[in-house]
């Protein structure tokens, strides 16, 4: 169990007596006095996938911006691995590994994939030049990891497919030694092949004890994939189970009513 | 070997020939514009279009837009615009004519004719030019202005600073070795130009090499010997063209012999000498070479590119764009400044409606370059090349002797009829 909670903490760690990767304890958000995030407090521990769940509104996104520093908390703290951190920026929450897949995939549709791929963290040569040579030839390496069949280096991302252009943002999200990964709504514009591809994806990353938040619509990839799961409504935290305490039935219950599954009440 | 499904064979063959060479086609496009307005109107002009004096003419007339113009590219290209580079440069300009014909030589003592007085108020024109850029920059990244209105009220504002800090007055003359950074008085000479020619093609094939080396390094597939030697040639042809003709361009003899006079010599019968490059063009091709440098090469040029194709993405990537937009408006009003001084150079006075238009010039120079105004997407050579094929109209034109307002309407035209033609392309090839 973690130490500083004493209200009653919902079930918590898939290892307890390890420190959580990330505590976001209390968060608060508002926008011009509607509370998107009010009071919420969730965590995540190596190796584990937690899923995100609500409607839309519900606060989830904007909890998770907090996190990856493109919103700022108006109060709240963020501790990450035991310490607390000031995450002000995008800059910020890249310092401390956290790394973002946004479900828009936040890709500069005019650049090629190395340069979407390195953006904001270039490979430079001793001149100090970009060195678009090496980036495209770690672009392929990873790729090759990803999805091998991933040929189009040379075009601007634009010119990509849907899968595509999400591995694009995966590898990104992948490549620089991620310890906290969130995951916004990753397989929204994906066929079956591909979603098959991120949820293979997302073991692989558990085994290397990477933290994924997962942000989804869809219960199934949510029951499927994590290992607990934290329901918002209407800007506060409903609960936060281990999934296999519960049904389908318990979630949708909390995602819609906004209430408690009865035995873990 | 006999596979039907080539696809599948990872050497791509049967490619076109541009394809091959790996040629933009867009550039192949507006080079072939350019060398059609340059042949209608040297049929129409009797050949007095295409002669080496109307080039050399030509080259100087466009220095000043094209250097704006690259900095216009970076503007544009983050998705703004600036409407106020051609009152900035008057701001550059008058600062620079008060600077050596009153401030430094009146209140600072120094003696008219100082080599000191060139290189200061340079480096102070500069400076001005920066600084109202940056603050341009503030006003667009951090208070949130829409560009638009920023540099609209800049249009305003900085014509008439220009205005208030001369009174309005023409000045002039100004210093003789500033003048000669306008172009005219200001050439290489013969030798000094071949020699020039020359580093331009060594550097040019070593980039073409490096390039090259840099590929196979990584094993990236690289076009054939032929195509590579091809693309040189042609490159070093245009190269040596270029100096050949400004190089076969005469002084004229009274002026060589005042020349002379002025050192109290005679001139040899029968001697002759060129102008060759101007160091204003010499000055476009540094710029055009380090801005080209910064677009393709540096992290503030990769940071430009993504804020422009998606500036979410590029703050959620953690640049700060804020911070950039300032840079890109601090690099337009340093442009703009060394636009101002190859203007007033080259007239060799300042004048009150210096820079007049040009920021419309400009941004048609950019957009008829190939720069998307929905930002992401330019080229500096494009928007030099688009100064060019302007420049060439309008003098094109009024060598012909089309009145002046047709001169205006035919400009205007071609303006939309480039970007239509521009429409038309992207959705064609769905580059973009």
């Amino acid at each position: 169990m973690t130490v500083t909670e004493t209200n009653a903490p919902p079930p918590t760690g898939t290892s307890p007596g390890t420190t959580p990767l990330v505590e976001m304890r209390d968060i608060c958000v508002s926008f011009g006095g509607i509370h998107a995030v009010d009071h919420v407090s969730v965590d995540l521990y190596p190796g584990e996938v937690v899923g995100l769940l609500g409607h839309n509104g519900a606060g989830k996104s904007t909890l998770i911006k907090v996190l990856s520093g493109a919103i700022k908390a108006d109060s709240g703290e963020i501790l990450v691995e035991g310490e607390k951190v000031e995450i002000t920026n995008p800059r910020d929450a890249r310092a401390h590994n956290i790394e973002t897949i946004y479900q828009t995939l936040a890709l500069a549709d005019n650049l090629d994939a190395a340069s979407n791929l390195f953006l904001g963290r270039e490979l430079t040569t001793p001149m100090g030049f970009v060195d678009d040579a090496a980036m495209e030839a770690e672009t392929r390496k990873i790729m090759g990891r990803l999805n091998s069949n991933f040929k189009k280096f040379a075009d601007p991302v634009k010119a990509l497919s849907g899968g595509q252009r999400q591995s694009v943002a995966i590898a990104r999200a992948v490549y620089f030694n991620a310890k906290i990964l969130i995951m916004d709504e990753p397989t929204a514009a994906l066929g079956p092949q591909e979603t098959k591809m991120v949820a293979e994806l997302v073991q692989e990353l558990k085994k290397q004890g990477i933290g994924i938040f997962l942000i989804s619509h869809d219960i199934h990839d949510v029951m499927d994939l994590c290992d607990r799961v934290s329901v918002m409504k209407n800007g506060q935290l409903v609960g936060t189970e281990r999934v296999e305490d519960v049904t389908d039935d318990d979630i949708l219950g909390m995602i819609i009513l906004g209430k408690q599954p009865e035995k873990a009440a | 070997m006999t596979d039907t499904a080539s696809q599948a064979t990872t050497s791509p063959k049967k490619r076109g020939f541009i394809e091959t060479l790996e040629l933009d086609t867009r550039l192949l496009g507006m080079i072939g514009a350019f060398i059609l307005v340059c042949i209608a109107f040297n049929i129409v002009t009797d050949g007095r279009f295409l002669t080496a004096r109307n080039i050399f003419n030509l080259t100087i007339q466009t220095v000043s837009v094209a250097i704006m113009a690259t900095g216009m590219v970076f503007i544009i290209v983050t998705r703004h615009i600036d409407l106020s580079v051609g009152s900035l440069l008057a701001t550059c300009s008058a600062t620079m004519a008060m600077m050596q014909t009153a401030v430094l030589p009146g209140w600072l003592g120094l003696e008219l004719g100082s080599p000191l007085i060139a290189p200061i108020t340079i480096v102070v024109g500069l400076l001005v030019g920066a600084l109202i850029g940056s603050f341009h920059g503030y006003l667009v990244g951090y208070l949130g202005i829409p560009a638009f209105i920023v540099t609209l009220g800049g249009l305003l504002v900085w014509r008439n600073v220009a205005w208030y800090l001369t009174n309005g007055q023409t000045i002039g003359p100004l210093d003789e070795t500033y003048v000669d950074l306008g172009g005219i008085s200001g050439t290489l000479g013969e030798t000094g130009s071949w020699i020039l020619g020359l580093i331009a093609v060594l550097g040019a094939l070593y980039a073409i090499w490096n390039g090259r080396r840099a590929k196979i390094a990584h094993k990236f597939p690289v076009k054939p010997i032929w195509a590579e030697m091809l693309v040189a040639t042609v490159i070093i042809a245009v190269i040596l063209g270029f100096v050949w003709i400004l190089n076969s361009y005469q002084i004229p003899g009274p002026r060589l012999e005042r020349q002379f006079e002025a050192r109290g010599e005679t001139m040899p019968d029968g001697y002759t000498a060129a102008y060759g490059v101007p160091y204003s063009v010499l000055l476009l091709i540094g710029v055009a070479v380090v801005m080209t440098v910064v677009a393709r090469r540096t992290r503030l040029g990769r940071y430009i590119f993504a804020t422009g194709g998606n500036p979410d993405a590029a703050e959620l990537s953690g640049i700060n764009t804020r911070l950039l937009t300032v840079k890109v408006f601090a690099i337009m009003g340093a442009l703009c400044a060394l636009a101002g001084m190859v203007a007033s150079a080259r007239l060799s006075f300042h004048s009150n409606d210096i820079g007049t238009l040009d920021e419309l010039r400009v941004i048609a120079a950019a957009v008829i370059g190939g720069t998307a105004l929905s930002g992401g997407i330019g080229t500096i050579y494009g928007a030099i090349l688009g100064a060019l094929i302007m420049q060439s109209l309008q003098s094109g034109m009024a060598m012909v002797g089309v009145d002046a307002p047709l001169q205006n309407i035919v400009v205007g035209a071609v303006l939309v009829f480039a970007v239509l033609i521009d429409i038309i392309y992207r959705k064609r090839t769905g580059a973009v």
